[in-house]
């Protein structure tokens, strides 16, 4: 009797920790042609955690990312096996609309891309295409979004204007709350700070810490130091492959694997 | 040490006035080029403007074809073209564009659509008689359009269609990728992305592209002789099943008359040819910069 209320308690456990994960990936592989990009990957994402993915170019972690909401649809030739699980629901599925993933799920990516319009359009693009034309909520929404993405302040007064009038960090910004408008689940970051200076960086890394009230954040850094500030946890990829996925904390202070630990003490990468 | 040295400044800057001249004088060559295509060029148009500017009345305008050159005048072609252009733009522009957006954004890229983008980039090269042939066989003959507005107008939008694929193939190809992904990631569908991003991106590009293949077709004259567009009419179209002529047709007819008064109503007639080209480059030039200050 006891042994079974033990059991029961332990597989309420992992119903639990099942239950709180936004992404689980289960033996995924992915080919470019016959280059083997993503081997066996096997990742569980929580939810309303900063997952931090780390790694030397190539390693795969822009394709994991991309992946995740399924822009690699867009490359040419590429083959997928395995399961993503979004909420239980295996992405790859014909059931799961890849416009519905990606309403879900949103990116950041990693050159700004703001659409060359104004920056009240760049923010009521997404609610356009989802079909909300009542002029009252777009309004809300864009503020708020802007709010959201700690850029109100510095363009309230001119989000008529055109968006490539702003600065690299605000742009990017302004990429991150076009995303929150459509008030995603996920937010897939792309080196979203590669191409801004340290103080717009700092910016991005601020929010980013805000932002995890609400949202599951999965970030793609090539900056170690960036993974180590705002993430909860980090998996390390090389090669195509997880060496390493675990607390933050431990991956830069004990980790387990040898490769990890040359990488983040620079030895290599 | 010094005399095992295989460069020496000494020899490379006594070598410079040699350089200096070369250079001079390829300069010269193209300066030259540039000047005799000018000079031929402001002749023919001192020659023209000063033929035809005097013949240039509202008369010249408001007159159909005529036997006698004094009362003969452009009426019929004028009239004519504009019919003529009214179905080349919207079937060239249509189809162009369609065909365009098609093999950019959905078709896969493998050995089929290579092999129709190449026919589409010969197409553009094959001379305009061979398009007046087919308009001929299928248009006037097969569908039984007979020498009519339509008949010379699907001609004509064939023609330039090869033209506007290509330029809008690369208007499209020229929207950046980051743009595209933005509005994916956005969860848009293809179509939503096609008409919000894509297209308002590309149109300069379109835009500039098909406005210089529509004063192609303006021009054109051989085609029309094939399709069998006769040169001499003294009536306005009423429907796109009438026969017409136009500009060019009414220019060709001009020049082969055996007397003086009727080559000079030509040169009229080129003047105004002329005029509506250099309106039309005009727009076209006024899009793209108004579209590149942005």
């Amino acid at each position: 009797m006891a042994l079974t209320a033990v059991n029961s308690t332990k597989n309420n456990q992992a119903v639990q920790a099942e239950e709180q994960l936004v992404y689980n990936t289960k033996n995924l592989n992915l080919w470019y042609g016959d280059h083997h990009a993503l081997k066996n990957i096997n990742l569980g994402i929580k939810e309303k955690d900063v997952t931090a993915i780390i790694g030397p170019s190539g390693c795969g972690k822009s394709t994991y990312i991309k992946t995740l909401n399924r822009m690699i649809d867009l490359v040419p030739g590429v083959k997928t096996n395995g399961i993503i699980e979004y909420r239980k629901r295996d992405i790859f599925s014909k059931d799961f609309l890849v416009e519905e993933l990606r309403t879900r799920v949103g990116m950041v990516f990693q050159k700004p891309n703001p659409f060359p319009k104004s920056i009240y359009e760049n923010i009521a693009f997404g609610l356009k295409i989802h079909g909300i034309k009542n002029k009252q909520i777009i309004n809300e929404t864009v503020e708020k979004s802007l709010r959201g993405a700690a850029l109100w302040d510095e363009v309230k007064d001119r989000i008529h204007q055109p968006a490539y009038g702003l600065s690299g960090g605000q742009q990017q910004r302004l990429c991150i709350a076009r995303c929150l408008a459509l008030e995603p689940d996920v937010i897939l970051m792309d080196e979203p700070t590669s191409a801004l200076d340290p103080v717009s960086t700092l910016k991005i890394e601020e929010l980013i810490q805000e932002l995890k009230e609400k949202y599951s954040i999965i970030i793609v850094t090539h900056n170690m130091q960036q993974a180590a500030r705002i993430s909860d946890k980090t998996a390390f990829f090389l090669n195509g492959e997880v060496v390493e996925f675990n607390a933050t904390d431990t991956i830069f202070n004990s980790p387990a694997d040898s490769r990890t630990d040359d990488y983040i003490s620079g030895r290599f990468g | 040490m010094e005399n095992t040295a295989r460069v020496k400044a000494e020899e490379m800057v006594g070598r410079i006035d040699g350089r200096l001249m070369k250079n001079k004088a390829i300069k010269g060559i193209f300066l030259t080029a540039t000047v005799f295509t000018s000079i031929i060029l402001i002749i023919l148009l001192y020659r023209i403007i000063s033929q035809g500017a005097p013949y240039l009345s509202w008369d010249f305008f408001q007159n159909f074809a005529s036997r006698r050159p004094e009362q003969a005048g452009i009426k019929a072609a004028v009239v004519g073209t504009l019919w003529m252009m009214s179905v080349v733009i919207p079937t060239a522009a249509i189809l162009g564009v369609g065909t365009a957006i098609y093999l950019e954004e959905y078709a896969k890229k493998n050995a089929l659509t290579s092999w129709i983008q190449m026919n589409i980039s010969n197409l553009a090269g094959v001379p305009s008689v061979v398009f007046g042939l087919l308009g001929l066989t299928i248009f006037v003959r097969v569908l039984g359009f007979g020498n009519s507005v339509l008949a010379a107008g699907f001609t004509m939008a064939l023609l330039v269609l090869p033209v506007i694929i290509v330029a809008a193939q690369e208007a499209i190809r020229a929207v950046p990728n980051e743009l595209k992904e933005a509005s994916y990631g956005l969860g848009a569908t293809k179509w939503q992305t096609i008409y919000r991003v894509v297209l308002p991106y590309a149109i300069p590009g379109i835009a500039t592209g098909s406005i210089l293949a529509f004063s192609r077709a303006i021009g054109e004259t051989a085609p029309l002789i094939v399709v069998g567009i006769p040169t001499f009419v003294a009536f306005l179209p009423s429907g796109y099943l009438d026969s017409f002529t136009a500009l060019p047709m009414q220019i060709y007819n001009w020049t082969s008359r055996p007397q003086v008064d009727f080559h000079n109503l030509a040169a009229a007639g080129i003047i105004i040819l002329l005029g509506v080209l250099i309106l039309m480059n005009s727009v076209a030039v006024w899009i793209r910069n108004r579209y590149q200050a942005r």
